[in-house]
This record gives structure tokens, sequence and C-alpha cells, in this order.
């Protein structure tokens, strides 16, 4: 890229530009160096790691995409990208939901100390280590936690039962764990873009007669595009890449049925000892969060032309 | 922005950068060669920790103190000696065993399952130590979990490359008040007594049985492996789990113990929540008295005198029939000494002290709450009658006399517990699996584990 802004103005001004050249290359070694260390070698290990059987330690042996085979026909490595997608429900589409619902339920009253109260209780959970955010919902989800009680208390007690240990409600208890995280988030997110939106847009279309919903679908929504492209993008992938809180709350079970693949990195690598096949998970998820995220970006940016 | 890179341009760049820095690398892993034979040469004289000060490194289990009351001790008697000890959970020395030994070999290490360690060569031998100190006069059965064919398979026969501090036992806990309730007076003898025992609590409205089976931990092995014993003999388990050719866990005798499982499952034996249950949950409910029986290990018992005195009993699980044989699940304290250890002599004679000083296994009982390895004639320290140690080592004399230790089935290879027994008893409590789909998906993914060794 550098170079072609080289090429077409090299025949104006050849030393300066040769030398500004140099000097902006000066400039951007250090966080290339650290880029290319920590980002670009991990990820050409692990691919060279995913064309191999191997322990670890020992010899490894040469078995080309084999391993990659495996990833897809293998149906606990599969299941687990299944599940995943599953926790995109969870993890984006109620936190983007709700946040648009909360955002400009709260601008309305943006003068009262209320919305301050809600803005800071919401975005509380943002604050809060992933691993003890789990550590609170696996208690509080437990047989015997606050849910069960209050279900209870109002008459529910057929439903109660231990949400993380029940293979019809472990995925989805562990999906409102993630939405509860990423909710603060994505409300914030939408709160500060609604605070951009021009005034006097709301009064024109209340002069034209428009209600509430109407001003929400016509003006809020369609001016919040990149804001809500920005909450989709890093809820996928946190849905995608989660590890920490199904490792705290659920680690996977019961029966897989809450096993992600990054969960299944981590057991594959430093349990099982198939550093292979870890890896060649790990180039097919990056590859996904890459395939998923770039459409979410394009779709953005386009709206913005 | 996105129009001044073009995405294939930059992807190019990408492909090339990684090409590069990966070609720069040969195939992952080392092709180290064999240690050779002279690290395990016999001595004639046993080795010492010598006079002049030697500081050991040590790498133990987070959360179990006998390690380090042991080391303590050891400096006492031998002041030159001073530890350096590093202590994590099991979980994590278990991720870490590998790299730890190979990287930065302590001299005495809490020992993870042993199999891969000793294929890749990370474990010192001990067959020379085991000849100089007499090791190999002990009952076979405390070393033959940690005897290893050459390569790692198969296990239970070939060279030593692991001591025990002691030697763990499980079986049935139960609490005394509450196996008065239903007029339990002593514990059942056969299978069909523990089942009448449990009947009767779920009549009373007991929980007749605690157990953990929640997240990556399947704590149902504990019942279903014990029940195994009860239906069989022990000995073609333990073929499996140590991977002798042609061993299979898909046996009729497993079957019956697998649909006796589920029989208590259903008849709602475990809580309702038993998939949602912890370890560290289990042991609070048991230790609260919110269950009759619980299937656990004797590493308890020093708490369970301390947390509920006079409270707890220990059974071993009673036979199918009357009179027959008694079988446990039964495992030493696995320690090792890395291939690379700086002061392996020491480490080993320390090994050998555990064993057979007396304030050591005075120590091993007291602390560990577990028969200490050694002669069987060994010393013994006494224990009051009424505490659930004196049961557990009762038991594991008898299992000694019925020759009925077992490996745990957790324990055949690897990934078998996370992978296979876990989710599937998970499953077979959730009504998910059959018994016979649980053996038959155990077996396949044994199977498919060891061919892909």
């Amino acid at each position: 890229m550098a170079r072609s802004v080289t090429a077409r103005s090299a025949h104006r001004r050849p030393a300066t530009t040769k030398l500004r050249a140099l000097v902006g290359w000066l400039f951007i070694i250090p966080a290339l160096s650290f880029y290319a260390v920590f980002v670009l070698r991990p990820i050409a290990l692990t691919f060279q790691y995913s064309l191999y059987e191997w322990d670890g330690i020992g010899p490894s042996t040469w078995v080309g995409t084999a391993n990659y085979g495996k990833v897809f026909t293998d149906p606990d490595l599969f299941d687990s990208l299944i599940n995943a997608f599953k926790l995109i429900v969870f993890f984006s589409a109620v936190p983007v939901v709700l946040g648009l619902a909360i955002a400009a339920t709260i601008r309305r009253i943006t003068e009262s100390r209320l919305a301050l109260v809600a803005r800071t209780v919401l975005f509380l959970p943002q604050v809060i280590p992933l691993v003890a955010a789990g550590i609170a919902w696996s208690w509080l989800l437990a047989s015997t936690g606050v849910i069960n009680q209050l279900l209870s208390l109002i008459g529910l007690g057929g439903v109660t039962r231990a949400w993380l240990g029940d293979f019809a409600t472990a995925l989805p208890a562990v999906g409102m764990i993630g939405a509860w995280v990423l909710l603060g988030l994505c409300t914030l997110l939408l709160l500060a873009g609604m605070s951009k939106i021009d005034p006097a847009l709301y009064e024109a279309a209340r002069l034209d007669g428009a209600g509430p919903w109407r001003e929400f679908v016509s003006i809020t929504v369609p001016s919040l595009r990149q804001e809500i492209a920005v909450c989709v993008t890093v809820t996928v992938i946190a849905a995608l890449a989660s590890f920490d809180i199904i490792y705290i709350s659920t680690q996977g079970g019961p029966g897989n049925t809450t096993m992600v693949p990054g969960l299944q990195i981590f057991y594959l690598a430093f349990s099982e000892r198939e550093v292979g096949t870890a890896s060649a998970l790990a180039m097919v998820l990056m590859l996904l969060v890459i395939a998923c995220a770039l459409p979410i970006q394009w779709f953005a940016k386009d709206g913005n032309r | 922005m996105a129009r001044r890179v073009r995405p294939g341009r930059a992807g190019a760049a990408l492909v090339i950068a990684m090409g590069t820095l990966a070609a720069a690398c040969a195939a992952p892993g080392s092709n180290s060669s064999q240690p050779t034979a002279a690290g395990t040469s016999s001595q004639s004289a046993a080795p010492t920790c010598g006079t002049a000060p030697i500081t050991m490194s040590g790498y133990f289990e987070t959360g179990f103190p006998l390690a380090k009351d042991l080391t303590t001790e050891f400096s006492k008697q031998h002041p030159n000696v001073t530890w350096n000890i590093r202590e994590d959970q099991f979980a994590v020395i278990t991720q870490n065993a590998p790299r730890v030994l190979a990287d930065n070999p302590p001299d005495l290490m809490r020992l993870p399952q042993v199999s891969e360690l000793v294929k890749d060569n990370l474990l010192k031998n001990l067959d020379g130590y085991a000849q100089s100190f007499g090791w190999d006069k002990w009952p076979a059965s405390q070393l033959e979990q940690l005897r290893l064919g050459p390569g790692g398979r198969p296990r239970g026969e070939g060279s030593l490359y692991a001591l025990g501090l002691n030697m763990s036992m499980t079986g049935l806990f139960y609490n005394k008040k509450l196996a008065a309730r239903i007029g339990m007076t002593t514990p059942p003898t056969t299978l069909a007594e523990l089942d009448q025992a449990l009947a009767k609590a779920k009549n009373a409205g007991l929980t007749p049985i605690v157990q953990f089976n929640g997240g990556a931990t399947g704590g149902l092995a504990f019942p279903l492996q014990n029940l195994m014993a009860s239906y069989g003999p022990a000995a073609p388990i333990n073929d499996w789990i140590f991977q002798k050719p042609g061993a299979t866990i898909d046996t009729p005798s497993n079957l019956q113990a697998a649909q006796h499982l589920e029989k208590w499952i259903k008849a709602g034996y475990f809580q309702k929540d038993v998939n949602a249950v912890d370890y560290a949950t289990m042991m609070s409910r048991f230790i609260d008295g919110q269950g009759l029986f619980m299937f656990n290990g004797d590493w308890e018992s020093g708490n369970l005198d301390k947390q509920m005195p006079g409270n707890a009993g220990f059974s071993l699980m009673p036979p199918a029939q009357q009179g027959g044989k008694l079988a446990a699940m039964s495992a030493p304290l696995a320690f090792g000494i890395a291939a690379n250890a700086k002061n392996a002599d020491c480490a080993a004679f320390f090994l050998n002290w555990v064993a057979t000083d007396k304030q050591a296994r005075t120590i091993g009982v007291d602390v560990g709450g577990s028969r200490p390895m050694g002669p069987a004639d060994a010393y013994m320290p006494e224990v009051a009658a009424d505490k659930v140690t004196a049961g557990t080592l009762a038991a594991g004399a008898d299992i000694a006399k019925n020759n009925g230790a077992m490996d745990f089935i957790a324990n055949a290879t690897g990934a078998i517990y996370a992978k296979s027994w876990t989710p599937n008893l998970q499953k077979l409590v959730a009504g998910e699996q059959t018994p016979q789909g649980l053996l038959k998906t155990v077996q396949a993914d044994y199977a498919g584990q060891l061919a892909g060794n």
C-alpha cells in the first residue's frame, strides 16, 4: 500500500517522498514488530501445528489436512461449532435488541437522575471480570439458588431445576449470562450514538405526526446503523470465541451441551494433548470469526455512502 | 477507508508473511533420543541425600498437605536438605506436566496419568532404585499401576516410573446418624442389602446417595465402577485400564452394572440436580448431613473425622453375591522424578523414607488418611476405632487380601474421562443414553484413542 503511494508521487519529489516513507516505516516498526511476534507468528505457528499430529512434546507426524477433516467429521468437534452459532442468539440478538429498547428509554429520561443510575447499573457487568460473573451466576442458577427461590415464591416451583445441569436449559442459561454481560456495552454504545442524532429530525417527525414508535423505527434505528454494526460485530465475536463464562459455569457439560470451540481447543491442546487437532479447530474458528465479522462491516459501510 | 487497501493484496501479503514465518521452523516437537540406561543402573549401595547442603525442587498438589508435611519432617531428620516447593491444583498439574518435566525438571513431582509422560521419555526409570532399596519386595499390587511397558504401553507391567506416597482406597462413606434413622446398624454386605437401604432412605425422605456429576467431572464413574466390581471380577477391568490388547469395557457383567446404575438413577436415589453438582458441593452436602451414602475415597477420611467426628462410617462396595470377592478402586498417590532431575538420588531416598520411616508413616496415616506404601509387615500407627480412618485402613487390608485393587476407569487413557465417561454419564442421568450405549460409546472412543496414539 505504501509502495503504491510512493509510486504515484515519485516523479514529482522523489527524494523527500522516499525519505518520508522511510521515516513512516521507522515509526511503525515498534508496533509492527509486536504485531508480528505476538499475532502473526502465533497464527503462523498454529497453522503449522494444524498440519501435524503432535502431543506437544514428542516427535510430530505430518498429516496434511487430516486434522481439518476431523474438525468437520468428528461430531464432538462439529457440534461445538454449532453451539457457538446458537450462542449468537443470546450474545448478540438479545443485547442489541434489548439495548436499543433500553437506550431509547433512557434517552427519553436523560435529564433525570434515574438515567444515570440505569446507565451505571447496566454497564456494571462490563467492569466485573467474566470469571467473577460466571461464579456469581452459577450460584444464582443452582438448584437452591436465588432464581429458583424466586420462582418458588411466585408459585412456579414446578419449573425449578438446576439450570446449568439440565440438558435443555444449560446452553440458554449460559447464553443469558453472556447477554447480561454484553447488554451494558451495547446500551452504552447505542446511547452514545443516539446523542449524536440531530434533535431537529425528531422535531420534524413529530410535526409530521409521528408517534414514539415511528420515531424509533424511522429515525433512531437508521441513524444508529454504524453503532449497531459495532455492537453486532463485538457480540458475534464474543459468542463465537466464548470461553471464560462457560469454563467457569459448566465446563462444557452436561453431556457436551455447552461445549464451544474455545473450550474444545483448550481441552484438546492441554488435556488430550492433541495439539494438531486443537490448532486446526483454532484456525477454523478464526476463519469463521472473520467470515462473520467482515460482512457485518461491509454492510455498515455500504449504508454510509 | 476500505478503498485504500485492496483486500487481495493485503491477503497476499498476509499469506506471504505467514509463509515466511512458518517456513523458518522445522516440524514441531523434539526427536530427542531415549535416555540411556546409565541413569537406571542398579547401585550396589542404596543412594542417599549425602551430607552436603542440597535444595530439592518439588511440584505438589494444592489442597493436600501430606506431601509438604512429609518434606518438613524429612528436613527435620536430614537438616542438609531444604525444599523449594511449587504448588498447583491437580487440573493445572495435569495440563502442565509435560512442559514442566521437559523445561524445568523437578526432583519430585505429583504425577497425573503417566502413560504419555513415559512415552515422551520425561520420567526417570526407577528400576535401579527399586532394586537397591528393595521396593520390588513390597506387595506387587502397590507398584503394578506405576509399571509401564516400553513407550508407555501397556500399563501394569514393565519398568517402574513412579512411586506412591500412599495407597488410596475408595468405597462407600455413610452418615451414621441417618443410617440409624432407617435402622441400618451395620453396612450392607450384599448388593441387595444396599438396594434395600437405599430404598428405605428414599421412603424416609432422605437423599440416598450424594454424588457429583456436574461440569467436566463425571462422578457417577465412582458408583459405576464399584457396581462393575460387584457384578464381576476386577482383573478384566484392570486389563482395560492398562490398555492390554483385546481388552474391552463392554462385557456382560459391566452391562449389568450400568443397568443397575440406571435403575438407581430412575429410582431417584441421586439428587435431582446431580448433573450440576461438583465435588466440593458433594462434600459440603455430605458433611451437612444431606445424604446417607457417598461414593468417595479415603483421602477425605481425615477431613471427615474432623468435620463430622464419630458420625462418618466407611464400607467397601458389597458384592452382588453373599461372600463374593471384594474389590475397590485403589491407586497409589503417584510421585515421580523427572528424567533430567538434578537430585534424583535424594528424591528416591525420600520416597523410600516415606514408606519406611516410622514418623513418616504416622504422618501418612494422620494427614493422608490412607495406607502408606511399603512392606506388608511395616509399622502401622494406632488409630482410634471410632474414626472413619480406622475403617478405611481396615478396608485397605481387606482389599489386599482379596487382591481386589483396581485403578480408576477414568485413568485408562488421557482423554477417556473428559471426552467419554463424563458426557455419557451425564447423558445417562438425563435419559439421553442407555446403559448399553454408554459402554459401546466409551469402548469406541477408547479404541479410537488407542489407534490415534
